[in-house]
């Protein structure tokens, strides 16, 4: 187990040192007169390119220019925004706990949801419980985030006044920020202002879980009738198990296996930002932060987020496949 | 259900047996007049249709046919694993130990299943389940039975491990089912299957799966624990060669009816039905070297359009007169042995259609009054 482990952490080193040359030359190839003038755009004067190009090292060769960026990644520094100043390190320990939270938010409602939608289809197979949700799963992958985004404010927000539109806590509760994890500073504040935070995670939760329900629901199904046909069922059947012990403990724990995997895909997809239901909700989060840092041609955070999402979708990824390593047997030795 | 259209010949073929009585003590495993339909999107496939068999407590018994004459079916049916619907269990009794299982509740039938009697299936490859030991998959078969301990259901695992023949059984209780061959796959099944002492195995085309130098191994080890605990096998098979070696009475099945029943010796020296005739022609040692193989001609009839008369007639070399329009009942031809063609009746007794005359009811097919 452990050294398929090690052996999962090696492979993904190449694959961050190949991102990392592709990400390096994307942002110093732009055509145009170099990065300085593609960060500074319609703004540049000779004075200012003179001034980026001094402080980036842009006037550098492009060899020595990698050194120092790899160097500088190896020691936590992913540069900072030429907008306001601030490191990429610093706003990410701001905004990356509240994409954490919004991830497991939708998590919750996309497996919480879908496993049960997805199992309670496979007991009734092309039945009209099947049909209703075989709807809700290609409504839920086929609805834009932001017209479902828009649409739940609309009417939970704007006319029942249920939940409340946009933000990740009031900030008339004037919260102070410890963790950045809206909940958990909640917490800490006390007054039950959690309940205010998580009224606040409902809709984003929903806008976001829609896609990942909908698959999360369409494999638990397909896995299931699949596992459910396999011989090893009607053994266990043929042994005088019940019915509920064969469900859940001889076709579940196989049929987690596809679901798992793609339950990882969703997370590592999740957490690099979910662009669209951030913007909806005004959620202050990595994705909210990879639109603002595009629109300003803040190429240093674009390209550092960029590195992060990989390494985060990549470790995800680790994580799912030690899982799964665990729940099947049959890869632990290969 | 105890309104029977006529006894003259089924009490000629079965003495003793009425559909509704209790069988004799001494009688295990009693089928009368089965029958499991499957309803699919084309029709209805009579997979099994009027099966009568009975297993002594402690006797061997194969049910051979070719692929499709729905001997798994058949013991599915016994197990009462089929799933309903698409499947439904039209007619017929399963008289086991006493009683009868069909009238049994879901949880009462699961009770027996894995206990009572017990099933091997044909793929150990696929039969136990990849996720758990092999020693966990059979420990839970006593615990769902036995009232133990886990510890004790692990000890009872280990000694079954150790019964079936598997070398060091503490170190494979704890291996899963890819990191063992077919063959001791296949013994764990069988580990399994008589974990709870059972009054009935069905074995399921048990050695099909396997090697030909384990196939031997696992028929030797069925027969060595059935001689030595004395419970009953139903042996499922299409290799005559398998029964001949292992089984005291053979059955024999064409297009979901047993056509032919008597003991090994004499079904196999001496088969009185055309089907087993054919059966025996085509195995391969029988026919001297560089002759061309016997085939029995023609294929199993659709069972969408099942012949009206005897269900081999297409096929049969000794067709004749009431074949075509007439099904023939099993008939007992000899002390404890049966047969279902029209060629072992009198003439005398044979049906003969009338064409002018409204249709005369032919000699009764059905048992059952459906």
């Amino acid at each position: 187990m452990l050294r398929f482990i090690v052996r999962r952490v090696l492979g993904a080193i190449p694959v961050l040192f190949g991102l990392s040359v592709i990400l390096f030359l994307f942002l110093r190839l732009l055509p145009g007169g170099g990065p300085a003038v593609a960060i500074l755009g319609q703004h540049a004067t000779p004075q200012l390119i003179a001034q980026i190009n001094e402080t980036q090292g842009f006037d550098h060769p492009l060899y020595v220019q990698y050194l120092d960026y790899l160097g500088r990644l190896f020691r936590g520094d992913f540069g900072a925004s030429v907008i306001d100043g601030r490191t990429v390190a610093e706003s990410f320990a701001i905004r990356f706990p509240a994409t954490v939270e919004l991830t497991i938010g939708a998590l919750i409602f996309a497996v919480g949801l879908g496993i049960p939608l997805g199992r309670l289809a496979a007991r009734h197979p092309n039945s009209w419980i099947d049909g209703v949700v075989t709807a809700i799963s290609l409504f839920g992958i086929s609805i834009p985030v932001f017209v479902l985004g828009y649409t739940l404010t609309f009417f939970f927000a704007v006319q029942l006044h249920w939940l409340p539109a946009f933000g990740q806590i009031d900030p008339r509760l004037n919260v102070p920020p410890v963790t950045h994890f809206a909940i958990i500073d909640a917490l800490l504040a006390g007054n039950w202002y959690v309940v205010d935070a998580v009224a606040h995670l409902i809709l984003p939760s929903i806008a976001l879980g829609s896609i990942p329900l909908a698959v999360i629901t369409r494999i638990t199904r397909a896995s299931v009738i699949d596992v459910s046909n396999e011989d090893y069922v009607r053994t266990a059947r043929a042994k005088g198990l019940t019915d509920r012990r064969v469900n859940s403990r001889h076709i579940m724990r196989n049929a987690w296996l596809p679901v798992t995997t793609v339950i990882g895909l969703q997370v590592g997809a999740l957490l690099a930002g979910a662009v669209l239901t951030e913007t909806v909700f005004t959620w202050n989060g990595v994705g909210s932060w990879v639109v603002t840092s595009i629109q300003n041609h803040d190429y240093i955070v674009v390209q550092s987020l960029i590195l992060i999402f990989a390494t985060i979708f990549l470790t995800v990824n680790l994580i799912v496949d030690v899982g799964y390593a665990f729940l099947n047997p049959r890869i632990r030795y290969s | 259900m105890s309104t029977v259209i006529d006894l003259s010949h089924v009490a000629e073929a079965a003495p003793g047996r009425s559909i509704g009585q209790k069988p004799p003590d001494d009688v295990l495993l009693d089928v009368r007049g089965l029958k499991t339909y499957f309803h699919v999107l084309d029709g209805t496939v009579p997979a099994v249709d009027g099966v009568d068999f009975q297993i002594k407590r402690g006797e061997t018994l194969g049910l051979v046919g070719e692929s499709g004459c729905g001997k798994s079916v058949t013991s599915l049916t016994i197990m009462r694993l089929i799933d309903i619907p698409p499947g439904e269990i039209a007619a017929g009794e399963i008289w086991f130990d006493g009683v009868d299982i069909l009238s049994l509740s879901p949880s009462e039938m699961r009770d027996i299943r894995g206990s009572e009697m017990s099933m091997i299936f044909q793929e150990p490859m696929t039969s136990l389940n990849p996720v758990f030991t092999v020693g966990y998959q059979i420990a839970e078969a006593v615990k769902a039975h036995r009232n133990v301990s886990k510890n004790s259901a692990r000890d009872r695992a280990i000694e079954m491990l150790a019964a079936v023949g598997i070398p060091s059984p503490e170190r494979r209780f704890k291996q899963y089912p890819h990191e063992l061959s077919g063959g001791m796959r296949q013994r764990v099944m069988i580990a399994m299957a008589l974990s709870c002492d059972p009054k009935l195995i069905i074995a399921d085309e048990p050695t099909t799966a396997l090697d030909v130098t384990i196939q031997a191994q696992i028929l030797e080890l069925m027969k060595s624990i059935q001689e030595r605990t004395g419970t009953a096998l139903l042996l499922i098979t299409h290799d005559l060669a398998v029964v001949a070696e292992t089984v005291e009475r053979i059955a024999v099945m064409y297009a979901g009816r047993i056509v032919e029943a008597g003991t090994a010796e004499e079904v196999l020296l001496d088969p009185k039905h055309p089907y087993t005739q054919g059966l025996i022609a085509s195995i391969p040692s029988t026919v001297p070297r560089g002759q061309r193989l016997n085939v029995i001609k023609g294929t199993v009839p659709n069972p969408f359009r099942m012949p009206t008369g005897c269900r081999f007639e297409p096929r049969c070399p000794h067709a004749f007169g009431p074949c075509k329009d007439f099904d023939p009942p099993l008939r007992l031809t000899g002390p404890n042995r049966e047969s279902a063609c029209w060629l072992q009746y009198p003439p005398g007794e044979l049906p003969v259609k009338e064409t002018d005359a409204p249709p005369a009811t032919p000699v009764p097919v059905e048992r059952v009054g459906h």
